[in-house]
């Protein structure tokens, strides 16, 4: 077999809606690949979707990012490790038994059901916010007046955060997010919005409330600094996910329209229309990462102990393996269930049952208190957030007349 | 048909009650798996092993 190797990964876009061109070509070649890192390190490139769910649902790697080799992407590859050590709650990163025990706090929080009685306070959320963009009159921004405020509001509110409050985290998130960040700053943003966890964190304490953080500490389960932690990810994964997925996921569907007049024709399809945007947006450049603890064989490649290997979600989500007919096409009609935007293993997507009930409210209300919503600038325009370690719009122009 | 589901290794994603309520739920306390119905019906074996395929923790087997 002959080896596929890049020297880099690719990241540049050609078109708003798809990953780099070169990942369909590596894919179609090798769906587990080389990849050169920043340290000279010859790594594994994963593409190919049930290669990417063997791997993240293996227990022989570990998502402690100072086991990483780093890409070039960031901070030109170079962080020392030991300032990438994980703090304590940060579970996303943790591997059993401590993953285990942190998450297991919070998975009673965001069962299915507990999620499904939500439905009807986050439509209320969602036609406030409509109308409060139905008061521009005819014009505004979709990202700052509808996409981002409706997943923060209802984050705020059950984690029991002054939604007043949120300047004291959402500059910072951005900054800590951003690409063109250096080292520094991203660090400096994250100890800003730590100071403001902690903050929190003791005034629930002395004042609990009815919200999530509250009953987490009432458990007393969770150390201070863990239950910090724990907050911090949850409040950030809370909104910047899903109102990214708003935003571009409006924009997929106004530049769609034939796919458009299917989802306000037969509004039973909105479930799967958001399986099918989760599955051809993806949200994520790239990645997840992982490193090998052991010497492991995946799909007939010997993956040694100390290897790091990016999964590429966007790529394995339009991997025609698992999708077949046209996986660059988006059709709302597909099966779309089974795809990895939200991960696979034990670190999928906490929040996941929440995200799609907002994302399912969020998109069938919209088109429907907005018949004629329609971009109001040309589609070249709209600033893509490939800046941004999240994908997504920085702002979405649109216009209505009724 | 037998549904088999393992608490321990169940990360509480919730796919398997969002693939077919019928025959599973999610504990309030810790959102692990609840089997509901062991032995599915001819009507619910197609989501039992959707559900199987789906489960991120490989916590549900099908035999």
């Amino acid at each position: 077999m002959t080896e596929v190797i890049s020297e880099k990964l690719p990241t540049t876009r050609q078109t708003p809606f798809d990953p780099p061109p070169e990942l369909a070509r590596i894919r179609d070649q090798a769906a587990i690949s080389r990849l050169k890192f920043a340290d000279g390190h010859l790594g594994w490139l994963v593409t190919g979707h049930h290669q990417v769910r063997e791997v993240l649902g293996s227990p022989k790697f570990t998502n402690d990012p100072a086991e990483h080799h780093l890409l070039e992407v960031r901070f030109q590859g170079e962080v020392p490790k030991e300032r990438r050590r994980i703090k304590p709650g940060m579970f996303l990163n943790q591997d059993p038994p401590d993953h285990t025990r942190l998450r297991r706090m919070l998975q009673g929080q965001f069962t299915v059901r507990r999620m499904n009685q939500l439905s009807e306070w986050i439509g209320t959320i969602v036609d406030d916010q409509l109308e409060h963009l139905r008061s521009f009159g005819g014009r505004a921004d979709l990202v700052q007046e509808f996409a981002l405020p409706v997943p923060s509001l209802v984050i705020c509110a059950l984690l029991g955060v002054d939604y007043d409050e949120r300047h004291r985290f959402q500059e910072d998130t951005a900054k800590l997010l951003s690409l063109n960040s250096t080292f520094e700053e991203a660090m400096a943003a994250m100890e800003r919005i730590e100071a403001f966890m902690r903050e929190l964190i003791a005034r629930k304490k002395a004042d609990p409330g009815d919200d999530m953080i509250s009953d987490l500490l009432a458990t007393g389960e969770p150390t201070d600094e863990e239950a910090s932690n724990m907050a911090m990810l949850l409040l950030l994964a809370g909104h910047e996910t899903t109102a990214n997925m708003l935003g571009l996921g409006t924009f997929t569907l106004l530049r769609h329209p034939d796919q458009l007049k299917i989802l306000r024709d037969e509004p039973d399809v909105v479930d799967n229309a958001v399986e099918e945007l989760m599955r051809y947006l993806s949200i994520i450049h790239f990645g997840p990462v992982r490193t090998a603890t052991e010497d492991v064989e995946i799909d007939g490649h010997l993956i040694k102990a100390g290897d790091t290997v990016v999964m590429h979600v966007p790529a394995a989500n339009r991997d025609p393996e698992k999708f077949p007919g046209n996986p660059e096409e988006l059709d709302l009609r597909r099966p779309a269930t089974g795809h990895v935007a939200f991960g696979h293993g034990i670190h999928q997507c906490l929040g996941q049952q929440l995200a799609r009930i907002e994302m399912r409210i969020a998109f069938a209300k919209l088109f429907q208190a907005f018949p004629d919503l329609r971009l109001d600038t040309a589609p070249e325009d709209v600033p893509l957030r490939t800046d941004m370690g999240i994908y997504g719009v920085h702002a979405l122009p649109v216009a209505w007349s009724s | 048909m037998k549904i088999s589901v393992d608490q321990a290794k169940c990360c509480g994603s919730g796919m398997c009650v969002l693939t077919d309520p019928d025959l599973f739920d999610q504990n309030d306390e810790d959102g692990t798996v609840v089997l509901l119905e062991e032995h599915p019906d001819a009507a619910h074996e197609a989501s039992a092993k959707e559900a199987a395929g789906l489960c991120p923790a490989g916590a549900i087997t099908i035999s």
